[in-house]
């Protein structure tokens, strides 16, 4: 066949657990189109700005093209063996509990389910954990602890059907934005109420009823009050309660001793006392009311409380799994939910199945596994201070970057230098996890490349398709395991021909002695053929062999507990994990910025998303900026006890006083001195293991940097880690936005080595004004770009990005290149608002001035928040900002 | 009967002395001018513009004769003033004529400069100086005939250029370590010697010509080559020495006028004896002989305003250079190096081939260097002038006036530029 017709490949995103249907078509030379899958469940069509750009990440640079073992090339064939042969010395010296196996919930349930059983039933360890761990362990723990198993109750479209939506701990219009648009549809159509708690006012918060700025770590006092009242008003559904539920008193004594009377509550969570009635009385008066909750929950050490709060509400009222009714778990990752069906947890055994001696004995039975695992092992945090203190031996990384993401991680990262054994399958070649001292390298697969299934946030089981060709010698994360295994001996376990027959397998074993003991069983897929697998429609969990797809749980309740009764639980009295001290005074929340994900290996390729926010920074109450003498756009020193990041000062009038908010996705590989997680505390969950991620004690301090400046190449370069810098795709190259303490001269002299050789070269050097400048050309375009100087020029830097991407500049405008502006001269066009479409704030500015003040109108006449609509709230902020200034002049 | 005034000279200060004469009022003197060439007064600028053939003789006229009939100028040309009796205010000329005056302007220019060197005089040596040096050149430069130019400075480097346009082969030798020490800077210089020899001029740097060889052992034989003192030898068929002028003071001085390098003046520009005065690269001002035309234009409008009896006075002026070769703008001014406690900015744009430099003290402008595109130049050189202070385009300068301009105070110009103003040094 030549000149092969592009064929549209329908497959799931890659990102955030709302698991949207995409459908991709392969151009060519490592690029696709990618538009929203109309037919998928989750989205209908849409896609937020991340999952619009995925064809802008698809290139091959930085791709690991095949394995290395101590930085060296080598074959498959010597990997797998040094792996094997490695496992076995660890193994025969120190046992199976010093191998541990950190995964990911970006991995594929294949994947999964091949490392969780080689490792808990052929190698006999149970320190199998994961990514997840910081993301969602505390709602499965909460679920568990509440049903009796990890179920989620509810589905997206209720939504749709929901009178009123709770979010909790959740950015939902930054990190869920395609749900977040459909609960704003539900606001619009059918006039449901959003309620954000949140002690950050951000932008879901512009698309909120009602806003609460709850103190940081004090939901559950909320919540225990919101239980409080539920009874104390007589709206507790007692047939529910009585026929579903244990635990009701004991829960309720503890919410009434949290939460004793309003005076308490309004002191506890900072909320105002008339805020708070208003949050119980449209919970209690919506009978349709869905809760969602996310990391603001889940990432603090009391998660698995914050969640059973929650879930006490919602069982209290007997509403829980039905249409537009009950808790709703947003997750973070695109597979959180099918490594958690897979077991791929520390504290889980495999397929919903526990540590208890049946299920070991009917795993063990099922898997022929010669030294199944009989104990949980250590949950991520944990497990990599067990490497720390010398008791993990042996550590496999899969699709991750734990370097970057546990807390404390320059700690952390340090720590794996103590490994004997580092494995690292992974799809990049340089990572922070992969230059922290990996012996061997695997080359993986990627998103586009990789076949399986993926589980989204309501138990949509989807398939991942691929649509490029495996790069190099990459093979996909479970052949990786396979092929290590069999070189083990345990051939027998592991000869799967393709990901169909590991699925086949997953969905056996998930139906073993099931019979609705369990809740996970996709037993209807036990036999599917190939060939169905790969026509595999998204479905629900649980499929029962001859039955149907199952929607919502526990309507009726039907719980996993041995009593098949739900469970309240009395959650602990609400308190921070660290508190603030005089010598750290703020408290440190991280989260994520709208167009970027986790460690940007992904994103960070996507000159669309690389403009929103542009550089890690730290936001920060204008208020606590002015005390400590911060100015927007100045650089400050985080710290904490147990690390330190530098990044740009940011003033949010959102952020609470008393706090700061920092983006964790920065690291060494996209910036020099920005890994935030490097400050953050490792204090976790008792319950869950899910470390506090959202409180940190820090100090923030002002560092006066010499020299601001940037460097724009054609091919990427490696600045040393010791300079502060940002790398950033742009059109054509990327951009590396650097500053230092050391002046502009010796700034620009060290980095003038990166711009290409005389004669084609230009420089400006004005010592007095500390300018110091160089461009060369390549052909009649630019070939790299150095601009230094004493301060920051944004319109400087938007206008030499608008150059470098020019295929060739005209005579005037090369003439003038180096003064780093038009000569007309070009205001600054302000922050990227809607990436979808390139509009910047200050053309939304221009169309409010000309009387465009509605959201539509906007984008009719700019397209701006027409696409993924993630930008609307920011929008909407713009036109009231700009009417604002407008009925109130500054004086001239 | 109206007051006699005799001009001795008929070059380019002497034209505008009369211009702005017969602007204030054309009936008022009773004028002769004397002039040793042939021709009426020429624009002694575009010479080497004439000798690359960018322009046409009649290009370089300034004021025809029957400018002169038709103001009543008596003009003399082809005859020298041999000497000067002060006292009793008559000049005598070489033809034998005398001319008697009230008041007597020299306006007598310079002469180029011969190396002392042994083989100087032999023929085949030249130098660059009017309107007959450049007959000569024409008739000696044919195509192949290996020429070598002595003097690496405005005038050597367009003579060089406007040889090598005819076809010569040309090599530009010159005693320092960079062409045009005196305008312009290391790197602009580097500049420049790339440009020239790209027009095929070839240069010779820091060689220091202490001989000129004759073919044979005559020692009148023609010139055959240059010695240098590093010993190395270079064969020419032809020599032009182009190493500098000097002011024409002589006459000036044997009639009594105090002399110095040239003749003294005040700002009135009034010599040492009543009813004598001295403009252009003749006079010596505050210790200075200009070699440029400009600060000979300004020198003559002051003293015409003052023979009508007008207040006026020249104070010195910042200097400005401007190389007149095409495809090749160099331009600098004022305090190009930049001394003790100023700033300089540099543009280098080595693909372009443009050398861009401002020396700052303070907010403002002192000095520029600018090579490769030198439009800008007088805009500059009038923000020099001006002291306009320049804190609000500091950054932007270096890009020049349409970048800059519009952020600076708005002002009048500071030298009212004639539209032929082109700025050339003689030196």
């Amino acid at each position: 066949m030549n000149a092969a017709t592009p064929i549209a490949v329908s497959t799931t995103c890659p990102y955030c657990g709302v698991g949207c249907g995409v459908v991709a078509t392969a151009t060519g030379r490592g690029s696709a189109t990618v538009t929203g899958d109309k037919a998928h469940p989750a989205n209908f069509g849409k896609l937020c700005v991340k999952g619009a750009a995925l064809g802008e990440t698809l290139s091959l640079d930085g791709r690991l093209m095949h394995p290395m073992i101590h930085g060296q090339r080598a074959t498959w064939n010597q990997a797998t063996r040094f792996v094997a042969d490695g496992l076995q010395r660890v193994i025969e010296q120190h046992g199976p509990g010093a191998v541990a196996f950190y995964l990911s919930g970006q991995l594929l349930t294949e994947d999964y389910y091949i490392a969780n059983k080689f490792a808990k039933g052929f190698l006999g360890t149970g320190h199998v954990d994961t990514n997840s761990r910081l993301c969602m362990a505390s709602s499965v723990a909460g679920h568990r602890r509440a049903f009796g198993s990890d179920t989620v109750p509810n589905i997206y479209s209720d939504l749709d059907e929901a009178d009123l939506i709770v979010l909790v701990g959740s950015n939902a219009a930054w990190c869920h934005p395609v749900l977040f648009q459909r609960m704003q549809t539900a606001q619009k159509l059918r006039g449901a109420k959003i309620i954000n708690i949140d002690p950050r006012r951000t932008a879901t918060s512009e698309g909120a009823d009602l806003q609460l700025s709850v103190a940081s770590g004090m939901d559950s006092v909320l919540f225990s009050w919101l239980l409080s009242e539920i009874d104390a008003r007589g709206a507790v559904d007692g047939a529910y309660l009585g026929s579903h539920t244990n635990g009701f008193e004991a829960a309720l004594a503890s919410a009434r001793q949290i939460a004793p009377d309003m005076e308490t509550v309004a002191a506890k969570t900072g909320l105002a006392p008339p805020d708070i009635s208003r949050f119980v009385a449209l919970f209690i008066a919506n009978i349709r009311v869905v809760t969602c909750y996310s990391q603001g929950v889940n990432q603090s050490a009391q998660g698995s409380d914050k969640v059973n709060a929650i879930l006490n509400c919602h069982l209290a009222l007997g509403r829980i799994g039905k249409p537009g009714c009950g808790p709703l778990s947003l997750t973070g990752q695109p597979n959180a939910m099918g490594g958690r069906e897979v077991g791929g947890l520390a504290n889980m055994l495999a397929a919903h199945m526990n540590y208890t001696p049946a299920d070991i004995a009917r795993v063990q039975r099922f898997w022929d596994a010669p030294n199944i695992v009989t104990a949980e092992g250590l949950k991520a945090v944990q497990m990599f201070e067990a490497i720390e203190r010398g008791e993990i031996k042996a550590l496999w990384v899969m699709h991750t970057n734990p370097a970057v993401t546990l807390p404390r991680a320059d700690a952390m990262r340090d720590a794996l230098r103590k490994l004997d054994l580092f494995v690292v399958s992974e799809a990049l070649a340089n990572t922070d996890t992969t230059r922290a001292g990996a012996h061997v390298l695997l080359p993986a697969t990627a998103w586009g490349e990789k076949d399986g299934t993926v589980t989204n946030s309501e138990r949509r089981i989807s398939r991942q398709r691929p649509f490029l060709p495996a790069p190099g010698e990459a093979k996909p994360d479970w052949e990786h395991i396979q092929l290590v295994a069999q070189r083990m001996g345990f051939r027998a376990g592991f000869s799967y021909p393709g990901a169909a027959a590991i699925f086949r397998e997953h969905a056996a074993l998930s139906a073993l002695d099931n019979d609705g003991a369990r809740d996970f069983d996709i037993g209807a897929l036990a036999d599917i053929s190939d060939e169905a697998f790969d026509r595999l429609e998204p479905f629900f969990w649980p499929w029962r062999k001859g039955g149907k797809q199952q929607g919502r749980f526990f309507a009726t309740g039907g719980f996993y507990t041995p009593d098949a009764r739900a469970r309240l639980l009395p959650v602990a009295e609400p308190m921070l994990a660290a508190q603030r001290s005089d010598a750290y005074p703020l408290l440190l929340n991280t989260g994520r910025v709208r167009d970027h994900w986790h460690t940007m290996t992904r994103t960070g390729k996507a000159a669309t998303l690389a403009r929103h926010v542009s550089e890690p920074g730290v936001a920060l109450n204008p208020a606590d900026a002015t005390k400590l003498g911060l100015a927007a756009g100045s650089f400050a020193r985080v710290d904490s006890a147990h690390g330190v990041a530098t990044l740009r000062v940011e003033l949010d009038a959102g952020v609470p006083e008393g706090t700061a908010f920092a983006p964790f996705h920065w690291n060494n590989a996209t910036s020099g001195l920005a890994r935030v997680d490097a400050v953050v505390q490792p204090m976790t969950d008792k319950v869950s293991g899910q470390p506090e991620l959202k409180a940190t004690p820090i100090r923030v301090m002002p560092l006066k940097m010499a020299c601001e400046g940037f460097l724009l190449t054609r091919q990427p370069v490696s600045l040393p880690a010791w300079l502060q810098h940002t790398r950033l795709t742009i059109p054509g190259g990327e951009a590396l936005l650097f500053a230092s303490t050391r002046t502009a001269a010796e700034v620009h002299g060290l980095l003038v080595n990166f711009v290409g050789e005389a004669p084609r070269r230009s420089m400006l050097a004005d010592a007095a004004t500390e300018t110091f400048r160089t461009i060369a050309f390549s052909g009649r375009r630019l070939g790299a770009v150095l601009f230094a100087g004493p301060a920051r020029t944004p319109a400087t830097l938007e206008w030499m990005i608008e150059m470098f991407a020019a295929e060739q500049l005209d005579s005037a405008t090369r003439k003038v290149i180096l003064a780093g502006r038009a000569p007309a001269g070009a205001a600054d066009p302000g922050p990227m608002i809607c990436s979808c479409f390139a509009v910047r704030r200050s053309s939304i500015a221009d169309a409010v001035k000309l009387g465009i003040t509605d959201l539509d109108a906007i984008g009719d006449a700019l397209k701006a928040g027409t696409n993924c609509g993630s930008c609307r709230p920011e929008i909407k902020r713009v036109i009231s900002d700009e009417r604002t200034k407008s009925a109130h002049p500054a004086p001239a | 009967m109206r007051e006699r005034l005799l001009i001795i000279g008929n070059g380019m200060a002497s034209v505008r002395l009369l211009e702005a004469l017969m602007r204030a009022d054309a009936g008022r003197f009773a004028i002769s001018v004397v002039g040793a060439e042939p021709e009426a007064g020429y624009n002694r600028v575009l010479l080497s513009a004439l000798l690359a053939g960018d322009v046409m003789r009649e290009d370089i006229e300034l004021r025809g004769r029957e400018w002169y009939a038709a103001h009543g100028i008596e003009l003399i040309t082809g005859d020298a003033v041999m000497a000067l009796d002060a006292a009793a205010k008559v000049a005598t000329l070489a033809s034998g004529r005398t001319v008697a005056f009230d008041t007597c302007v020299f306006a007598t220019g310079s002469e180029a400069f011969r190396l002392p060197i042994p083989g100087i005089n032999r023929p085949g040596v030249m130098t660059f100086r009017d309107l007959g040096d450049v007959a000569a050149m024409e008739q000696a430069a044919g195509a192949g005939r290996r020429i070598a130019v002595i003097g690496g400075g405005l005038l050597g480097i367009e003579a060089a250029y406007g040889l090598a346009k005819l076809g010569a082969d040309v090599t530009l030798v010159h005693v320092m370590d960079r062409l045009m020490e005196r305008q312009l800077d290391a790197p602009a210089a580097k500049l420049l010697k790339r440009a020239l020899e790209r027009l095929g001029v070839k240069v010779l740097l820091q060689k220091q010509t202490v001989e000129i060889t004759g073919a044979g052992i005559d020692p009148d034989a023609a010139a055959a080559g240059l010695v240098f003192k590093d010993g190395s030898l270079f064969s020419a068929d032809l020599v032009i020495c182009a190493v500098g002028i000097k002011p024409q003071a002589i006459l000036a001085k044997v009639a009594g006028l105090a002399t110095e390098r040239g003749i003294l003046v005040d700002d009135q520009m009034c010599a040492s004896i009543p009813g004598f005065h001295a403009i252009g690269e003749c006079a010596e001002h505050r210790g200075v002989a200009y070699g440029l035309v400009e600060p000979a234009y300004a020198q003559a409008e002051v003293l015409a305003k003052h023979l009508h009896g007008g207040i006026a006075s020249f104070a010195g002026i910042v200097l400005a250079t401007n190389l007149k070769v095409s495809g090749l703008p160099v331009f600098s001014a004022g305090d190009f190096i930049g001394s003790d406690g100023s700033e300089a900015a540099l543009l280098e744009d080595s693909d372009l081939g443009i050398y861009r430099k401002l020396v700052f003290r303070g907010h403002r402008l002192t000095g520029c260097v600018l090579v490769g595109e030198a439009e800008d130049g007088l805009w500059y050189l009038d923000l020099i002038r001006n002291g306009t202070d320049i804190s609000m385009a500091r950054h932007d300068l270096l890009h020049g006036r349409a970048f800059a301009e519009a952020l600076l105070p708005a002002h009048e110009p500071a030298t009212a530029m004639p539209a032929d103003a082109s700025l050339a040094e003689a030196a």
